[in-house]
């Protein structure tokens, strides 16, 4: 470790300078990420076409919402896995209660109270996640593991196991309408992109989320309450899930009680693609964006170019392994 | 040329760490059936010799010579091939599995990969007997009280056909009776011919069990005493702390003002009985007790860390609730713990964030960067905290220099009363002085200062008044005037083992 003459005094203050290391340290996957598009765009037919993109973006909007926050619970040294099953309960929510309440307070009404009990519904499980994780100690698997098991079953009874249709347009509004021609899933996306980037790396419940992740008993004797933050990291998290569902649902114009299996970990995949670390303490929201749109680009490609979903599977597992083996050997080399 | 009175050999080994000096070309040979002390200050350098010794560390030049022939292992397994033990404080075994596995471990009796239990838990019982010891070999190790814990690991040694013991503090957690018990195994051990380690702070043992003594000082062998014949705790304690002891320390007296901190009636986990003391502004209060004597728990305590079950505290003379250690830092009242590494930075952050996490509150919810930089500049610039850059990860520095960059934590903020608890463990000795200096200037700005501290030199050292603790309580106070080593010991030692304190 030639970088660190810690215990020489006269190095001094050495200069900030930017070497490559320090701009693959913080924005590897991001060179990966852009060089990925370019050789897609050279590479596969129909990549670059307009219809593709807003595909695209459309496909990685809800794995991209959810992992915003799941960023703050990775980064605070925890994960979730019950978002999966949020997201399709908070979807049939939604749509159940569009459907019921529709006709006796008006069509906008409906759907403005089917939004709201998706979302609250999220962000209840997440309050519950939280409060068991921070307050009754329990682990953070093992918590969410038993969530996602119960809220699929409640989803599941909800809908008493059939898709539920909405017949009211205005449901299928929040999915569908476009702002300045981006499709509002894509931009309730960025949204959550630029909120919760900002709020990771510049307020002090980003840093010490991550100085949580990093050591949870020095955060705590250092004056930050350690279960405060982690139950308000799991309700964002529940919410955002929740938010995710709803959209998507409303995107589809049904709630179905089925979707989202293996969704979070396909969103902890994408996190951890980019380079935040499952172990707690290291991420922030550009290793996110890379993670998702890699994550998404690669899909995308293969389908166009007609890869078989069984290959698909394979080639998605070896990026991921491909990009923790990466960042264990840059952590290595210190 | 193998010579049983130099079984095992040190031949100038040295040992460096980035910034330190652990060992520094030791020169020490042991013979067979004899038992030698190793004793000296925390960091003096006993226990990178045990680790050497047992392969965990390779020594930075030196050798190691067995039986007249060089050895040299690349990790712990070769060392145990070569017939070497090293018994650690906290014990190494398998709390989940039987005594009988625990002193099998790696060679089980088995025919075909099946593991004949019969075989071993018999092998097992005639080796614990062979100890004079009626341990179950079937039970489960975790079940076991400490010393027959360490029983077992004496066992397995002996199992594995270990020639050279060596036992690290063996005596720190047990009962009188107990240590009888061990130091008769020893005895029994070194008839045997067993080349036997050990390390222990505990000066009485030394002369009930030893032969010879070497005592050790910043990394650098001082003395060995090749009998006990003549040799005082005095001369050993002049040995381990030196004669620039005064430099080290940098006393000076300061004057006092009104109470800072005055505890009444604490109580809670880790305390027997309830806890009152008081500390002034510009003084430092000394807290000395063995491990388990309630000093961190103490410290926790005070600082909203663990929940208090009776007691008040009050502030520059006013009442105050610490339910948190929010609570405790928003009145000043800052702790720099004394686990370093576990509870004090947050190693994979920068010098920057460990520095400024505390008080960037004060600027609200948006983090200013300008006034982060211009802070953390500013206050290592005022410690002297070297490292190249803010942004360096906090682990890649030293342990004084981490010690200093928690200290800069504290200094951000308006700061009252300061308990530092170990403040300089495995801290080298420049850094040890920069540290008390740091506290003697705090001290003068009117802080009130209580310094915790397993180090007696220490204690006696820096600070202007002692609390003595034992066993969950506080057995006295002592003014500087009235310190004396003897003494201090024989407040902090167990009331249930009156031998312990007969020094000379």
């Amino acid at each position: 470790m030639p970088e660190q003459q810690v215990q020489n005094p006269d190095a001094g203050f050495r200069k900030a300078g930017l070497s490559i290391w320090e701009i693959w340290d913080k924005a590897g996957m991001a060179v990966v990420c852009v060089v990925l598009f370019l050789l897609c765009s050279w590479w596969v037919p129909g990549f670059r076409s307009a219809p593709n993109m807003v595909g695209l973006s459309l496909q990685v909007s809800s794995i991209g919402i959810v992992a915003c926050t799941m960023l703050f619970c990775l980064a605070s040294g925890d994960f979730d896995l019950s978002v999966g099953s949020v997201l399709a309960c908070s979807g049939v929510l939604a749509a159940l209660v569009t459907r019921q309440t529709s006709e006796a307070i008006g069509a906008t009404n409906g759907v403005l109270l089917g939004v709201t009990a998706g979302i609250l519904i999220g962000a209840l499980v997440g309050l519950i996640n939280g409060v068991i994780i921070a307050f009754f100690k329990i682990n953070a698997l093992i918590t969410t593991l038993a969530t996602m098991q119960i809220v699929r079953g409640l989803a599941l009874l909800f809908a008493d196991g059939k898709s539920v249709f909405v017949p009211n347009e205005r449901f299928s509004w929040l999915g569908t309408s476009s702002l300045w021609g981006v499709p509002m899933p894509v931009v309730s996306l960025i949204v959550f992109f630029v909120f919760f980037g900002l709020l990771l790396s510049w307020t002090t419940f980003g840093r010490n989320t991550l100085a949580i992740g990093g050591n949870k008993e020095a955060a705590h004797l250092a004056g930050i309450s350690v279960p405060f933050y982690k139950t308000v990291i799991f309700t964002m998290q529940g919410m955002a899930a929740g938010f995710a569902g709803v959209i998507l649902a409303s995107r589809m114009e049904i709630g179905d009680p089925k979707v989202g299996m293996m969704f979070e970990l396909q969103v902890i995949s994408a996190c951890v693609l980019g380079g935040v670390s499952l172990t707690g303490g290291i991420g922030s929201m550009i290793f996110v964006v890379s993670g998702v749109l890699i994550m998404g680009m690669v899909e995308n490609a293969m389908n166009l170019q007609s890869v078989p979903t069984f290959w698909q599977y394979v080639v998605r597992g070896a990026i991921l392994l491909a990009a923790v083996m990466l960042d264990k050997f840059k952590q290595s080399r210190g | 040329m193998a010579d049983p009175a130099r079984y095992l050999e040190f031949v100038e080994i040295s040992k460096e760490f980035p910034g330190v000096r652990a060992l520094d070309g030791v020169q020490l040979s042991v013979g067979e059936g004899s038992v030698r002390a190793l004793i000296g200050e925390n960091g003096a350098g006993k226990s990178t010799l045990l680790k050497i010794l047992s392969g965990a560390y390779t020594p930075t030049e030196g050798k190691l010579r067995i039986d007249g022939k060089d050895a040299a292992f690349a990790n712990t397994q070769e060392a145990l091939d070569a017939g070497i033990a090293v018994i650690y404080q906290e014990l190494h075994l398998a709390p989940e599995m039987t005594v009988a596995e625990n002193l099998f471990l790696g060679h089980m009796p088995a025919k075909f990969g099946v593991v004949n239990k019969p075989a071993m838990n018999a092998k097992a019982r005639r080796m614990l007997e062979r100890l004079g010891e009626e341990i179950e070999p079937a039970a489960k190790v975790g079940r076991l009280p400490i010393a027959q814990r360490q029983m077992v690991e004496i066992a397995k040694a002996l199992t594995r056909g270990a020639k050279i013991i060596a036992f690290d503090e063996p005596t720190s957690s047990l009962s009188d009776r107990e240590i009888r018990r061990l130091f008769q195994i020893i005895r029994d051990l070194k008839d045997q011919g067993h080349v036997i380690l050990y390390v222990s702070h505990r000066l009485e043992e030394i002369f009930k069990i030893c032969d010879s003594v070497t005592v050790f000082r910043d990394g650098r062998l001082v003395e060995t005493f090749e009998t006990m014949d003549g040799v005082t705790p005095d001369v050993l304690v002049n040995r381990m702390v030196g004669r620039d002891i005064q430099n080290i320390y940098g006393y000076y007296e300061r004057p006092q003002g009104e109470p800072a901190l005055e505890a009444n009636g604490l109580m809670g986990a880790g305390l027997k009985q309830p806890v009152s003391f008081s500390v002034s502004k510009g003084e430092i209060l000394g807290v000395f007790g063995l491990v388990g004597a309630g000093r961190t728990e103490l410290m926790k305590l005070i600082y909203g860390a663990a929940p208090k079950s009776a007691g008040t505290l009050k502030l520059l003379g006013r009442d105050i609730t610490i339910r948190s250690t929010r609570d405790a830092i928003r009145n000043g009242m800052m702790l720099c713990p004394e686990d370093r590494k576990a509870e004090g930075v947050i190693p994979i952050r920068s010098v920057m964030e460990n520095l400024n996490i505390s008080a960037r509150r004060r600027n609200g919810f948006v983090v200013r960067p300008g006034w982060e930089k211009r802070n953390a500049t500013e206050q290592c610039e005022r410690l002297k905290v070297r490292t190249p850059s803010l942004q360096q990860l906090i682990m890649n520095l030293s342990g004084g220099n981490q010690q200093k960059v928690i200290l800069a934590r504290w200094l951000s903020e308006e700061i009252k009363v300061l308990l530092m608890d170990e403040p300089t463990r495995g801290i080298d000795v420049g850094a040890k002085s920069e540290i008390y200096n740091i506290m003697y200037h705090l001290a003068e700005q009117g802080i009130g200062i209580v310094m915790v501290s397993s180090d007696l030199p220490e204690v006696m050292g820096a600070s202007d008044r002692m609390m003595v603790m034992r066993d969950g309580q506080v057995s006295g106070f002592l003014h500087r005037a009235e310190y004396n080593e003897e003494k201090i010991l024989s407040m902090a030692l167990p009331a249930s083992e009156p031998e312990a304190t007969l020094m000379s």
